[in-house]
């Protein structure tokens, strides 16, 4: 396994919930990225945020992980859960509030 | 860096041969669209794998020549 994809599978695996971003939670640099931080905001969910635009490797690298194109990319307990059409959706099912509480 | 709506359709279509596909230029500029994508080809598969299966069939024009596509994705 390269590098690259070692080091986001340690910050995947080590951190609950992970947001693979374009810019900060507090200044993001694109919409999707920005309607999945209000979503974790708004249910007041702690998430560890990766900004991709700081490192041409880990925005490369994170598309290959997960065999998806684009940012951002919500990961919880280690596992992919889409981008933000995909969180959109859950959130208004109420079924990521479900695998966020576990 | 842009696709043309008629363009994004025809990948789509080729993809999803059943498929019932609507398509918005959300922006009018060609590079931010919204899809929805109806097909028997989604049945048994997680959402994740739903989009992925349509990234496949765009090539990988997204994230590329393809800006924004908002997609959603059903079984038919």
């Amino acid at each position: 396994m390269k590098e690259i994809q070692k080091k986001i599978e340690e910050i995947i695996k080590n951190n609950k919930v992970v947001l693979f971003m374009k810019g900060t939670p507090k200044m993001p640099q694109c919409g999707f990225s920005m309607t999945v931080c209000s979503i974790l905001k708004e249910l007041e969910i702690n998430f560890f945020s990766v900004n991709v635009l700081s490192d041409e490797m880990v925005r490369q690298g994170i598309k290959e992980y997960s065999n998806w194109p684009t940012i951002p990319q919500l990961y919880v307990n280690g596992n992919f859960i889409g981008g933000c059409d995909i969180v959109k959706e859950m959130h208004e099912n109420n079924e990521l509030q479900k695998i966020l509480i576990n | 860096m842009a696709i043309s709506k008629d363009e994004l359709f025809e990948l789509l279509k080729l993809g999803f041969p059943d498929g019932e596909i609507k398509i918005d230029d959300l922006a009018g500029d060609n590079n931010h669209y919204a899809a929805n994508i109806k097909s028997s080809k989604f049945k048994g598969k997680t959402r994740v794998q739903q989009h992925q299966m349509v990234y496949a069939a765009l090539k990988g024009k997204m994230g590329n020549e393809l800006h924004a596509l908002a997609l959603t994705t059903a079984e038919k």
